[in-house]
């Protein structure tokens, strides 16, 4: 006869792999993490705050975003209020260059240190590239050294090529959510044609920023998989977004992630991705208000978005850099990232 | 006079816009021009937002 196999918790498991050898749990571990009861997440944020301290440091990473081009993209991510498939309010906009170099000045002077372009668009046409080329000199002509990402959407390789030739030093592509769960959420191009831009985009040495929204009807178990799948990929960066329910959208009457399961997600990726510099994105005023903010920062978060997003509205960007001060995180320097 | 609600575009005097004055009170621009329900176009930057209703003219935030 055969003792049962010992049943090892998954946080002491976690503190022995993850805090002390840096490897991230694997999906079944992830999944035991989604599943703890609330009354283990101070426990599982705690721990998720020693790795992050551990393994990235304290330093937080400020981004400001901007929207070079709003709506009207031909493809149906069914969360996105910018799709020109569905009866979203969203109308189509494009910013024009000193509008751009104001949005960069802006988010320079609350001393973020990345400065994200994006466009609406499946991948980026011979117009779009040139906005983002002029944009990036009237940026530098404007005595502004902030570093410069951009996401517009899926590449080829000469694109990739182009944006690097630019000094685009991170490029922004979200894989959205887990594998077995995408072709729900966007039927018009698929996750594998996303996984080939990043693969191009890292292998041209730009840094790769990767992140997904949680809340579209995913299950727990694939909650995991999402985790370990950009896990797999080693992003630079994760941005970790929760959904916003916007009008018009096939999600709009989705329920927003409830507090206390936001958390467990993000202790939980921070968990499966310990190296990693994981954001705070879009939807966390609504999921979280104030309070949570502070607990996601403690909670294996070190990096914010400050501002507005792209078509919805973030806290005053001082009100962030308060907690920050508050909560004794020195916002990462220019010269720390060069 | 908002005449419109400029989250969902309906009549201020019909219905309940107390969800809508939520979502634009922390996380949405006006979408909607408040005197014509029109569409308006909305470009959201760092530290504010302009919305322009083609035949109202342009309303920005006050941040
Ligand atoms: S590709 Fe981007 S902009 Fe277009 S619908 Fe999908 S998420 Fe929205
Ligand atoms: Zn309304
Ligand atoms: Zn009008």
């Amino acid at each position: 006869m055969t003792a049962a196999p010992e049943q090892i918790d998954v946080l002491d498991a976690a503190r022995e792999q993850v805090l002390e050898r840096g490897i991230g749990l694997d999906e079944q571990q992830v999944l035991q993490v989604l599943e703890l009861p609330d009354e283990r997440i101070p426990e599982l944020l705690a721990l998720a705050h020693e790795v992050r301290e551990r393994w990235c440091g304290p330093e937080v990473e400020v981004e400001g975003i901007v929207s070079l081009k709003t709506g009207g993209c031909p493809e149906d991510c069914h969360f996105c209020s910018q799709s020109g498939q569905f009866p979203s309010p969203v109308r189509s906009a494009w910013l024009d260059i000193p509008g751009l170099v104001r949005a960069a000045r802006q988010t320079r002077d609350t001393g973020a240190t990345e400065f994200c372009i994006v466009a609406a668009v499946r991948g980026p046409d011979k117009r779009l590239l040139s906005q983002v080329r002029d944009g990036i000199k009237a940026i530098r002509e404007d005595g502004n050294d902030i570093q410069i990402a951009c996401s517009l959407g899926m590449l080829t390789q000469e694109q990739v090529d182009e944006l690097v030739a630019m000094g685009c030093h991170r490029y922004n592509h979200n894989l959205e959510t887990a594998r077995s769960h995408f072709p729900n959420v966007v039927t018009t191009h698929s996750w594998e044609e996303r996984w080939d831009t990043l693969r191009m985009v890292r292998e041209a040495g730009m840094e790769v920023c990767c992140g997904g929204i949680i809340g579209m009807g995913e299950t727990l178990a694939q909650r995991a998989e999402f985790a370990v799948q950009l896990a797999s990929l080693q992003p630079d960066e994760v941005p970790l977004n929760f959904l916003i329910p916007n009008p018009g959208t096939p999600y709009e009457n989705y329920p927003v992630v409830e507090g206390a399961e936001a958390l467990r997600t993000v202790g939980a990726f921070r968990l499966a991705l310990p190296r990693t510099i994981l954001r705070f994105a879009g939807g966390r005023e609504l999921t979280f208000g104030d309070l949570g903010a502070k607990q996601g920062m403690l909670g294996g978060i070190n990096a914010i978005i400050v501002g507005n997003y792209l078509t919805n509205l973030g806290r005053p960007a001082q009100q962030d850099l308060d907690m920050l001060e508050e909560l004794s995180m020195p916002i990462k320097a220019l010269s720390q990232t060069l | 006079m908002n005449e419109f609600c400029s989250y969902c575009g309906k009549p201020t005097a019909e219905g309940d816009h107390s969800a809508c004055e939520k979502r634009l009170s922390f996380i949405d621009p006006p979408r909607y021009c408040s005197s014509c329900a029109r569409r308006m176009v909305v470009q959201v930057t760092p530290d504010g937002w302009t919305a322009r209703c083609s035949r109202h003219g342009e309303i920005t935030s006050a941040r």
